[in-house]
């Protein structure tokens, strides 16, 4: 049964992703990433990290994904960019991209055989990440919510408009 | 249950879809997406690892790096918003200002 | 009374200083005060130096006095280190107390020059200089003074630098001396070598107990004489000396005549053991001297600029010093050079009178009768005169006839013969120059004679001084024939001046040489008289008769002009075909090429600033890949 959610996930979340790639509209690109993080979620839910994939779900595909899609909407192009014509680009990303895969696969190799099925406890309940959050790393929690008003901050001074003197 | 070496070439798979598409597309916006494609990458190996290690500290990270990149997301995009502002054109070639 | 004749250097050093940094906003009243009080002071404390060391047994001599560890690195040491004896006590006297005349000297005679300051500043560090140079316990220590007073000579010659022949000179003076200064220096490395340190009480215990072989002995010493002849202007490197008349006269008085063209005698003296033990290098010194003291006499005789006259009297005084010290009769030398200061700086610092007198003209045909214009300048400059052509009971005549009498009593002959000619030469020369200043027709310009007039005293005092000091400076150094034992100055000077042997002559002897050199004195006083008073259509007649001997004779032997063929012009030619192929081409390549490499490689990475992030990007790829890789393999 796992395997078989696992597949599924996996062929939709690539499949979006490469989607996002050869669609030339942002906003389609928009909604296919959605796809693909709504599966990402599924797949930190089958890895026993409940709390993480609703995290995930939440904030990435609801909060940030609609940034996106509001910048989308007020930018509002009427037409499309063609992706890139030269094709010695395309080549040389494909090339790049089958060194990278070669090399990250490599190096992962080492650790896939302790890997096989992973241990067996729970572990990713939202009790246990609160309590780790506020003892062990309590110092980078709050330094990241500084972080996250700063960056609101940043934003909304930066998008003000200037008023017309 | 699944090999977790099956969650590991995924993770790495999406890395490398996400950087080609960071370099064949040409918006700004697009290009973004690419970015948090990557980064969604590097969070599945995490969980991966925390499961196969069972410590929680994977999670833990991955947490932490949602936030931020929510906070990335909200100023980058303001600054596409501005470039769009200033330029009319979301096209990365046309933003060459540091050439030379 | 002696501990504090380390000061004696430092307070002209400190003079120095404070001219040199406020030399400008000072008063020209304080300058005066200044520079003369510094030298001074010295003078005293040498006398005071002197009498506390009449007061100490020989024994211990010499006094030194370490100030401070100077160069130490392994074996070799070479300290700032002084040292108190006869003979540094007699240079010290001599440069200090002469010194300080010729400065107030100076007051008068530079009174209206425009770098006021300036010309005091480097006369003290001349002092300064010269005094390291006679008080040095060291070698070392004494080429440093012997450096600085080459250097104040430069700086001195070349004073009225706007003038192109003054700078010429100049250059001239140092360059010549310089390569003297080599061979001094690799003789100062033998030293070194051979005996460990250059300590002079070290060298002397060396060559008494006999770690030095005559062979050693000879090379040293002839190197180090090769740089007393760059210093002391002798034949082959006396060439600067007479262009170096450029220079104020009170300069030429001090530096040409008194102080630094004898440091090589006083070297040579301090440095007696040497060569007492080789007795080729001794002899060299004596017929270098001899040959020097004649031929440049012979010089004198033909030329028509008053100070060209004394500058060519120097070199030929400075052969008679050198002659003293090959022989064997370093005492003699000594005293030579004592007198030797105080008359020629006395006829060096006339002769400016009588330039300054006649608004600056130094061209004897252009003078005449000046005796009745200048009465104290005169009379001084005849004084003068009269004791270095060695007429009885001046000074020159007892240092004259000391070295003389050496050199016969030793038995080189043909040394002595030259000397007796050389006396001939001197007395005409000389007299030749006073008869055609002072006495005869009037050949002034009108506009000259207008404003003839005697020189205020801070000219006029020094004079008297000197001509005193020519006068009765002699009496320290009695001939035997006057009493046994009245040599006080040779006496004094013995426990540093070792004589290897005692020149034994009988009184007859004695008494037929001295009556010998005073009658070739008087012969030439005749010779000049007849030449330029009584008959003076001779001179011409004698130009007319031997065109070719005059031609060589006023032009200085043409050696000026065969240097610059064979030394000179080549060696600048050389240079700017260096300079063109190499130092240009090369060299400027070199640093020129750098550059535009750089800007070539600056060039060919700025194709990769594009501007755009995605190649940006891409290189962070490539980078992280490869790092990857790295990791991998």
């Amino acid at each position: 049964m796992a395997q078989f959610l696992f597949f599924l996930l996996a062929i939709v979340c690539i499949a979006s992703v490469l989607g996002m790639i050869i669609s030339k509209n942002q906003a389609y690109n928009a909604l296919f990433l959605i796809l693909a993080f709504a599966c990402m979620g599924g797949f930190f839910a089958l890895l026993d990290a409940p709390f993480i994939a609703v995290v995930q779900i939440i904030i990435y595909a609801g909060a940030i994904m609609i940034l996106f899609i509001f910048v989308i909407m007020m930018i509002n192009l009427r037409e499309g960019l063609p992706p890139e014509r030269k094709k010695r680009t395309l080549y040389f990303a494909l090339g790049i991209a089958v060194v990278l895969i070669v090399e990250l696969i490599l190096t992962m190799k080492a650790a896939f055989s302790p890997l096989k099925y992973g241990g067996i406890e729970k572990i990713g309940s939202p009790t246990d990440i609160g309590r780790l959050l506020f003892t062990e790393y309590l110092y980078p929690f709050e330094i990241t919510s500084i972080l996250i008003i700063a960056a609101l901050v940043g934003a909304i001074v930066l998008v003000k408009k200037r008023d017309k003197e | 249950m699944i090999p977790l070496s099956y969650f590991l070439i995924l993770s790495a798979v999406l890395f490398v879809l996400g950087a080609v598409a960071f370099f064949v597309k040409r918006d700004l916006i697009t290009m973004f997406m690419a970015v948090e494609v990557m980064l969604n990458a590097a969070n599945l190996a995490f969980i991966t690892f925390a499961k196969s290690a069972s410590s929680i500290d994977g999670q833990i990270i991955v947490f932490f790096i949602i936030t931020v990149a929510a906070a990335e997301a909200a100023v980058g995009l303001a600054i596409i918003l501005l470039i769009f502002r200033q330029k009319k054109t979301i096209k990365s070639e046309d933003i060459k200002l540091m050439k030379g | 009374m002696t501990d504090i004749f380390w000061l004696i250097p430092f307070i002209p050093a400190l003079s120095t200083l404070i001219l040199a940094i406020f030399g400008q906003k000072l008063p020209k009243k304080y300058i005066s005060f200044q520079a003369c009080f510094a030298v001074f002071a010295s003078f005293v404390i040498s006398v005071i130096s002197l009498v506390g060391l009449l007061q100490t047994s020989p024994e211990n001599y010499p006094l030194v006095k370490n100030l401070f560890s100077w160069i130490h690195a392994g074996s070799f040491k070479a300290d700032l280190s002084f040292q108190l004896d006869p003979l540094s006590a007699v240079m010290a006297l001599v440069v200090t107390g002469v010194g300080f005349l010729i400065h107030v000297y100076s007051v008068g005679y530079m009174a209206n020059d425009k770098s006021y300051s300036r010309y005091f500043t480097y006369l003290n560090l001349f002092t300064f200089a010269m005094l390291i140079l006679v008080m040095s316990s060291n070698v070392v220590l004494m080429f440093v003074g012997w450096e600085g007073v080459g250097l104040c000579s430069y700086l001195l010659i070349g004073f009225w630098f706007e003038k192109h022949s003054a700078a010429n000179a100049g250059k001239k003076a140092f360059i010549v001396n310089r390569i003297g200064d080599a061979a001094f220096i690799i003789g100062i490395f033998f030293i070194l070598i051979y005996v460990g340190s250059g300590e002079f009480t070290a060298i002397n215990s060396a060559i008494s107990g006999g770690a030095i072989t005559q062979g050693v002995a000879t090379l040293i010493a002839v190197l180090l004489f090769v740089g007393a002849v760059g210093k002391s202007a002798q034949i082959p490197l006396y060439v600067w000396l007479p262009d170096a008349m450029e220079g104020p006269t009170p300069v030429s008085a001090l530096i040409h005549a008194a102080t630094m063209v004898t440091a090589g005698v006083y070297m040579v003296s301090r440095m007696n053991l040497l060569y007492t033990l080789s007795v080729d290098a001794a002899q060299v010194v004596a017929v270098v001297g001899a040959v020097t003291a004649i031929y440049a006499a012979t010089m004198a005789l033909t030329q028509n600029d008053i100070k060209r006259v004394l500058a060519y009297s120097t070199i030929s005084q400075i052969g008679y010093m050198f002659i003293g010290c090959g022989v064997g009769a370093y005492a003699a030398g000594m005293f030579h050079l004592y007198t030797h200061a105080f008359f020629k700086s006395l006829l060096f610092l006339a002769a400016g009178s009588v330039m300054h007198a006649l608004s600056g003209e130094l061209d004897m045909r252009k003078m005449g009768g000046l005796r009745k214009y200048l009465p104290l300048t005169y009379p001084t400059f005849l004084i003068g005169a009269i004791a270095i052509a060695g007429i009885p009971f001046l000074s020159g005549f007892f240092s004259k006839d000391a070295i003389l009498t050496h050199a016969f009593a030793s038995g080189q002959y043909f040394v002595w013969a030259l000397g007796i000619l050389g006396a001939v030469l001197t007395a005409f020369y000389m007299f030749r120059l006073i008869f055609l200043t002072f006495h005869g027709k009037e050949r002034m310009t009108p506009e000259v004679k207008k404003h003839i007039h005697e020189s205020p005293p801070a000219m006029t005092v020094p004079l008297v001084i000197l001509a005193f000091f020519s006068i009765v400076a002699g009496f320290i150094g009695l001939p035997v024939v006057f009493g046994k034992n009245l040599n006080w100055f040779g006496h004094f000077l013995e426990p540093v001046i070792k004589k290897s042997h005692e020149a034994h002559l009988t009184l007859g002897t004695e008494w037929l040489l001295i009556i010998i050199s005073v009658a070739v004195a008087l012969i030439g006083i005749l010779i000049a008289y007849i030449f330029y008073i009584k008959k003076t259509q001779i001179p011409h007649s004698l130009v007319a008769r031997f065109p070719f001997i005059y031609k060589l004779l006023y032009n200085k032997y043409y050696v000026d002009e065969i240097y610059n063929a064979t030394f000179v012009n080549p060696t600048i030619k050389g240079s700017e075909l260096i300079y063109d192929k190499f130092d240009l081409k090369v060299i400027d390549g070199a640093v020129n090429g750098t550059a535009s490499s750089a800007g070539f490689f600056g060039k060919i990475l700025s194709y990769f600033q594009t501007g755009l992030i995605k190649d940006y990007a891409l290189i962070f790829l490539l980078g992280a890949i490869l790092f990857i890789a790295y990791l991998l393999f």
